[in-house]
């Protein structure tokens, strides 16, 4: 077995709102990456995705607090660490993250240069300019983007282009993870490739030992990562391998998203697409039983009352239903 | 095949430069076009391809450089604003994001009841009215109860991107553009915003095109796919045509970069 480069156990973590109610965005989430391995996590909008990248680093600041679990990044645990001293000592070096729509957040003001400059500057303030500037010309040569570009504003570079600075910006000082948020859907399909194979260079050249890839696009998570995780309403549904999770997923959930995956592959015509009914559960009070039953098709009576651990399947899969997998695949047989 | 008489929407030539001199663009170059009633009708192409030029060009937003559109068979006359007017009651548009698409100070209400105006029913009894706005609310799954009094930032993007449906549905129009409809909301409610739209094609025979870079998206949802690249259309003709046999090494490479679920995805061609 390889070595782990992160895992979360049992991470728990909470926005309070305004009217100080507590929402448990994330809630008891466990997850292990192994080197050289991608994690992909899918969902629906609101279901907690983005909010778990946030917690996995350990960069807590309000209305996000803290509630429970660990975090050990390469062995070192970070958990509870001051958020100053996150930024400063993990930031960067040992976790790297792109937040959604981070290339539209770029400062027009200032050369591509200078944001590596303050990325650089925040861990180390002794480098000197031309100390910045050669490291991070030799990072732009080894991630096969020109030097010209750090001299540019960001006006001044494509949507594509853009994107995959912010993404060499981010992996400038080598951290041990990279988490990408959403990192191409603001892309067309052609820029979406070359992102992606700038993240999948970056992974076999050794810049970043594991990432977290967190997408609502089924087809796109199915040919980036190993393994994926399904999130519903701040839990994990189900996590198993790409091809599992895409080609027979186990939880009704995972199965109705599978349904909406649209591809230009022959037969696709003919398939209809299925949505699933209703909206997510509000989290500031979440349901007592399944999150999910009331707009699932397979509900059972104490589906409703009694909540639902996480059960393993063996061979490397987890779901959280009530009904065994036999029963579930009988279920769907059935329905077809 | 579907015959000449119903021809909804035409051009030949059609073409927008912009700036001149040095900094001369050709946006769109000559294209030619004739979409028919009851189409759905793709137009793919990359990011900076004229997709979206084309599409302002003909809801009749910007400028004609050369060329002429021709609508229900006649040339279509916009040249004031009485008569734009006129052209969008029949020409109607979903945008990209339904964030910045409505008024922000205007209530849920007062948007609906605008389309209602629209349609020349302003003068109908106030219970008439609201019963038109439930019917519409109800047909894309929103309760109107829930939504009068409401500004559109109340609420989820999904919701406003339904209640763009709902705005269509009461007005009816012959053609409706939807610029990248689901572009900015999730795969899972992607499949519930097309399936209005087709249900609203299937109940009022209007005529849709899809402006999308989602190869996938235009192959699932069309009958006709036309391709476009630099301005021109390289390739047009049936979804199963266009999608599963390309024959323009453009269609290929559009095609081959979008990730695949039973096929390899090549990440080497980039």
């Amino acid at each position: 077995m390889s070595k782990v480069m992160l895992e979360v156990r049992d991470l728990t973590t909470k926005y309070i709102t305004r009217y100080k109610e507590d929402v448990y965005a994330v809630d008891h989430v466990s997850l292990k990456i192994e080197e050289g391995k991608t994690l992909g996590i899918a969902g629906e909008s609101g279901c907690g995705k983005s909010t778990l990248a946030l917690s996995l680093m350990g960069y807590y600041f309000p209305p996000l607090y803290y509630t429970s679990g660990e975090i050990i990044i390469d062995g070192q645990n970070i958990t509870g660490m001051k958020p100053d001293d996150v930024r400063k000592s993990i930031l960067g070096t040992e976790i790297a993250y792109i937040p959604q729509a981070a290339m539209n957040a770029l400062n027009p003001t200032r050369k591509i240069i200078d944001f590596i400059g303050d990325v650089v500057r925040a861990h180390d303030p002794t480098w000197t300019k031309q100390m910045i500037y050669d490291h991070a010309r030799s990072s732009f040569e080894t991630l096969g983007l020109p030097a010209e570009v750090l001299q540019k504003y960001p006006v001044e570079l494509s949507g594509g282009m853009k994107q995959r600075t912010v993404i060499a910006v981010a992996v400038i000082l080598s951290p041990k993870v990279l988490i990408a948020d959403e990192p191409s859907s603001a892309l067309d399909v052609t820029s979406q490739k070359m992102v992606i194979k700038m993240l999948r260079d970056l992974m076999e050249s050794g810049f970043i030992k594991a990432m977290i890839f967190i997408t609502h696009e089924l087809p796109l998570l199915y040919n980036v990562a190993d393994e994926i995780m399904v999130m519903y309403a701040g839990q994990i549904t189900e996590r198993a391998s790409a091809k599992q999770a895409v080609l027979d997923p186990l939880h009704p959930y995972s199965k109705g998203l599978m349904g909406s995956i649209i591809v230009p592959e022959s037969g696709l015509r003919n398939v209809k697409l299925t949505a699933i009914p209703g909206v997510p559960p509000n989290l500031k009070n979440p349901p007592a039983g399944c999150r999910f039953a009331e707009r699932c098709t397979y509900v059972r009576a104490e589906c409703k009352v009694t909540s639902v651990p996480l059960y393993e399947a063996g061979y490397d899969r987890d779901y959280r239903c009530i009904l065994p997998e036999t029963e579930l695949r009988r279920a769907y047989q059935h329905a077809e | 095949m579907l015959s000449e008489k119903n021809l909804c929407l035409s051009g030949s030539g059609v073409t927008k430069v912009f700036g001149f001199g040095r900094q001369r663009t050709v946006a769109v170059d000559h294209v030619d076009f004739a979409f028919h009633e009851g189409e759905i009708i793709s137009i793919v192409g990359e990011s900076g391809s004229g997709k979206t030029t084309l599409a302002k060009m003909l809801l009749g937003l910007i400028s004609i450089t050369e060329g002429d559109i021709y609508f229900q068979g006649q040339k279509r006359d916009i040249s004031s604003g009485k008569k734009k007017k006129e052209y969008w009651k029949n020409t109607q548009a979903i945008f990209q994001d339904p964030f910045s698409a409505y008024n922000t100070f205007h209530k849920i209400d007062s948007v609906l009841l605008d389309c209602i105006r629209m349609r020349g029913g302003g003068k109908l009894p106030k219970a008439k009215k609201i019963e038109l706005m439930e019917e519409a609310c109800s047909f894309v799954n929103l309760k109107f109860a829930e939504l009068t009094n409401k500004y559109p930032f109340e609420l989820s993007g999904g919701q406003m991107q339904r209640l763009m449906i709902a705005r269509i549905f009461l007005l009816k129009p012959k053609i409706l553009m939807a610029d990248e409809p689901t572009s900015m909301i999730d795969a899972c409610s992607r499949a519930t915003i097309l399936d209005y739209l087709m249900k609203l094609r299937d109940d009022s025979g209007m005529t849709l095109i899809f402006i999308t870079h989602d190869i996938g998206l235009a192959y699932y949802v069309s009958d006709t796919v036309y391709i476009m690249e630099h301005g021109r259309f390289v390739e047009s003709g049936s979804a199963d045509e266009v999608i599963l046999h390309p024959k323009e090494p453009y269609t290929r490479r559009l095609i081959s970069d979008v990730p695949k679920i039973h096929e390899e995805w090549d990440l080497s061609t980039v």
